[in-house]
């Protein structure tokens, strides 16, 4: 299954007269992303560790991780090259300790190889105790999201919000951030609060390993993805989409060993069938991805009732109303997961897009209200979502050549992510280990200017 | 040797492409293509990628030379285990109900616990043959030794030997087409023109509605890009179809047009039957039980009777051995081949002469409830791929049972050169 999109420029790249002729135009030169395969190492070189004097409990428990992996940890301060730097700065107390930021950093990024992380460590903002730490720890997503703009040949930058408690809950964000999984994400702000992953010893090659994924919209694009990585990551799949779809439908659910369940989203009885199929053919149900989603571009102006309903239905209230079903008694496993699909639109909007940014935010307000839901949180089921940027797919296939080429370049990393991309970070939401995410939207674009 | 008594067969489910009219959108599919998408499609329905059913039997009327080992070729272009066995057979139009007649009674016997019955035709790709004078003239030049006697063979080589001979829907032993049989059946049997088209009407009408209501999710998955069957008018009425002239029969009293009787159509299906502990194991949900199954044949060339009449006297046959009456059915599944040929069957079993003299029963068989005759509509709406009659009923009827919760129902398929295929199913 082609889940690799196609760039045509990013393929002129590579020959030399298309060097030639980027060069001579001063054109953007996207790099080719380091991407996740299970034999991958999680970095291809040594780490930086930096933290503030004294104090660095996160820095102590990430060192465990590079040893388990092998990965030698290399002075910030030397000069030999490096795939990440990490800095650990959840002691932050006042703007004075910002220096540490950039006497770490700073140095480090000269010396990054291609794809290098930079991997921010901090505390939210909500539990500070004095105006400057408040203010301390604000300026650190500052920080953070202009490095990510300042890198190149693939880099990416983030910030891990660690609440007070939750210092044992990172491993699953660390690794994230770190590999190839997160080759699109950058520039976000990712907070681990509360939660209890299990303590038995994570396989993280085959993390959904036994687990039940129904993942909805899985014939195409970004669906047909997300089921292929969940299958990879060791999920059974239950691929859901229209029945007039059932021969895409059918491929991918037997490419990956699972079944095909036709069914339109926006029936009654969608979460019915959907949790009964889960339960009757596979004996339960862990993880949910509402990936289905459609668009009806019009401005405002010209947008009848029945474009603005059946973006609203597909995108939106067909997932309220299945989650009846799905967090109902016989839905979601205690320690379930659920992934909802958002996208940019939902943050910043877009001209001609009203039904479906309506939507997408709502989407985002859906999952914000559940990922706090003190019940669910009870039961160890995390809620959250993804807002892709711009995804090669056949939805943007179909964009006209000038304005995907500009929807392409528009972000940090100056090109499109691919269906893939989103599928990685809908897989890590979606791991045990990451039981302290939840209510998150993790934006999948690059570090796109669009709703920045 | 040990013996053991029968196991209860289940039907599992089953899956079809929609079927298309001749030439439409699946003019460019062949045989091998229908089939192997419709078994994917089953695989999928019940997550089998990579496992090994016990048989895959399945079958095509027209048929090409090339497609000899048919069922097999197409498991291999499966997701199936490539160990999965299979083999053709071929019933003219009762080849998939047969088909699942065989599988049944191979689990019923223990030999496999699984399988999947199959079927499909097309006549957008029907085999087209050399003359029999060409195919002398290239079988003599296939044994010739010298250049110089090919040469002379391709000489002789004339014009009129080039005309392919395309099969035909006739009887081989009677020179006229089904349609034609059927003709003088209907006008024996005083089938009325109203009474044709009121059963086509409701055929279309019963299709559609379960189309709307869902129930084909599950047991159609759509193919080049036709979602529903091709042939199916949900707005006719007896007015339109009542404008249509006879195209089979000669004269005043002829009945039977292009909209009561089935168009060519091209298709396939298949059906997955297994054990109850294999069900069980698959952690897939029984539908009905396949309960018996009879094949009778009638002598239509020199006796009197209709070429399409044969399941008329495999029901009785069927229904002595199994202690049932007519009535005690809730689904009654007769293929339409022709609106005429279910309403001929329906007259026969009511005909207290012709089943005391014919069939040999002390009185007529009985009379149907008529709210309960292909309730989901059937051929005449649906479209005939020959092959694949038999699985779409069985699999629909499978599914209404287990809708229903309890209850039979009873298939009737006929079938060229006077044969009929009939099974019973029960819900599970
Ligand atoms: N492609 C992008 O750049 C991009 C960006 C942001 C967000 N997204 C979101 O990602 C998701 C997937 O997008 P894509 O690009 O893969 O689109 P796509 O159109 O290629 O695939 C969407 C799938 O959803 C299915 N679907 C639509 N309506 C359905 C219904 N009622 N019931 C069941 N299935 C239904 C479709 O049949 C299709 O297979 C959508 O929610 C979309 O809004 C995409």
């Amino acid at each position: 299954m082609g889940i690799l999109g196609s760039d045509p420029y990013a393929a002129l790249l590579g020959t030399p007269l298309g060097k030639r002729m980027v060069d001579s135009l001063g054109l953007p030169k996207p790099a080719t992303l380091r991407r996740y395969a299970v034999d991958a190492p999680l970095l291809d070189g040594a780490a930086l560790l930096g933290w503030l004097d004294d104090d660095h409990p996160i820095a102590d428990r990430i060192r465990t991780i590079f040893d388990v992996e092998g990965i030698e940890v290399g002075d910030p301060f030397d000069t030999l090259p490096a795939a990440a730097v990490i800095v650990d700065l959840s002691g932050i107390a006042e703007p004075g300790d910002l220096e540490r930021f950039r006497a770490v950093v700073a140095p480090s990024l000269k010396r990054l190889k291609s794809s290098g992380r930079v991997l921010v460590i901090g505390r939210p903002e909500s539990s500070a105790t004095t105006p400057a730490q408040a203010a301390a720890r604000r300026a650190l997503v500052g920080a953070t999201k202009s490095v990510a703009k300042e890198m190149r040949a693939g880099g990416t930058a983030n910030l891990l919000l660690v609440a007070e408690g939750a210092d044992d809950q990172i491993e699953a964000a660390v690794r994230f951030l770190l590999s190839g999984r997160s080759a699109y994400v950058s520039g976000q702000v990712i907070e681990v609060s509360g939660g209890s992953a299990p303590v038995e010893r994570t396989e993280w090659t085959q993390p959904l390993a036994g687990k039940v994924a129904v993942v909805t919209g899985a014939a195409r694009g970004i669906g047909a993805a997300i089921a292929e990585v969940l299958a990879r990551d060791g999920a059974t799949i239950v691929a859901v989409d229209v029945p007039a779809a059932g021969e895409a439908l059918a491929r991918v659910a037997n490419q990956l060993r699972g079944t095909a369940l036709q069914a339109d989203v926006t029936a009654p009885d969608a979460g019915e069938r959907i949790v009964d199929h889960a339960h009757l053919r596979h004996g339960g149900l862990d993880i949910v991805v509402h990936n289905a989603g459609i668009t009806r571009d019009k401005l405002l102006a010209n947008t009848d009732e029945a474009r603005w309903a059946s973006v609203l239905g597909v995108n939106l209230e067909s997932i309220l109303r299945m989650n009846d079903a799905i967090l109902g008694p016989r839905g979601l496993r205690d320690g379930g997961r659920m992934v909802l699909v958002s996208s940019i639109a939902g943050i910043a909007g877009n001209r001609g897009q009203t039904n479906y940014g309506a939507s997408k935010a709502g989407v985002i307000g859906l999952t914000t209200f559940l990922g706090r839901d003190a019940q669910l949180r009870s039961r160890g089921i995390t809620v959250n979502a993804v807002a892709p940027g711009f995804i090669e797919t056949e939805m943007t296939g179909a964009v006209p050549f000038a304005t995907r080429e500009i929807g392409r370049r528009l972000n940090s990393l100056q090109q499109g992510g691919l269906p893939v991309d989103v599928a990685e970070t809908i897989a890590w939401l979606s791991q045990d280990a990451n039981a302290g995410v939840s209510g998150q939207v993790v934006r999948v674009c690059g570090q796109s200017l669009i709703g920045a | 040797m040990s013996t053991s008594s029968p196991r209860p067969v289940a039907v599992l489910g089953g899956n079809r492409v929609p079927f298309a009219r001749s030439g439409g959108a699946y003019a460019k599919a062949t045989n091998a293509d229908l089939l192997t998408t419709t078994i994917d499609g089953l695989v999928a329905r019940f997550g089998l990628a990579g496992e090994r059913v016990g048989e895959v039997v399945a079958g095509a009327v027209l048929k090409h030379a090339r497609d000899w080992n048919l069922a097999r070729e197409c498991v291999l272009g499966t997701s199936l285990d490539p160990t999965t066995p299979a083999y053709d057979l071929q019933q003219a139009c009762g080849t998939g109900l047969e088909a699942a007649i065989l599988v049944a009674n191979k689990i019923a016997l223990g030999q496999i616990d699984s399988g999947i019955a199959g079927g499909t035709d097309t006549a957008s790709d029907a085999p087209m043959a050399f003359s029999d004078d060409l195919r002398g003239v290239l079988m003599r030049l296939n044994r010739a030794k010298t250049p110089m006697d090919r040469a002379k063979i391709i000489a002789s080589i004339r014009p009129g030997h080039l005309t392919p001979s395309v099969p035909q829907n006739v009887e081989p032993r009677t020179g006229m087409s089904m349609g034609e049989h059927m003709a003088i059946t209907a006008k024996e049997w005083g089938i009325t023109r109203e009474a044709q088209d009121e059963l086509a009407v409701a055929s279309h009408r019963n299709l559609a509605a379960a189309y709307d209501r869902g129930f084909f999710d599950d047991l159609v998955t759509p193919y080049l890009g036709l979602s529903r069957d091709g042939n199916l008018r949900p707005d006719t009425t007896v007015e339109k179809l009542a404008s249509l002239a006879p195209v089979f029969g000669k004269g005043e009293g002829a009945t039977m047009t292009a909209g009561n009787s089935t168009p060519l159509t091209d298709g396939a299906s298949a059906v997955l039957l297994s054990t109850a502990e294999w069900a069980a194991d698959h952690r897939i949900t029984p539908l009905a039980w396949f309960v018996d199954g009879q094949a009778a044949a009638v002598d239509y060339v020199n006796g009197g009777d209709g070429l399409l009449t044969a399941p008329i006297f495999a029901v009785p046959a069927m229904l002595a051995r199994q202690g049932l009456t007519l009535a005690d059915f809730d689904f009654y599944e007769i293929h339409e081949a022709f609106a005429s040929t279910v309403l001929v069957t329906l007259a026969a079993w009511e005909d207290e002469a012709f089943c005391r003299d014919r069939l040999g029963l002390p009185g007529a068989l009985g009379s149907i409830d008529r709210s309960k005759l292909n309730v989901n509509g059937s051929s005449l709406a649906a479209g005939h791929p020959f092959a694949a009659t038999g699985g779409r009923i069985v699999a629909s009827l499978a599914k209404m049972l287990h809708e229903k919760g309890s209850g039979r129902g009873l298939i009737s398929i006929c079938a060229a050169g006077g044969q009929g295929v009939v099974a019973i199913l029960e819900a599970a």
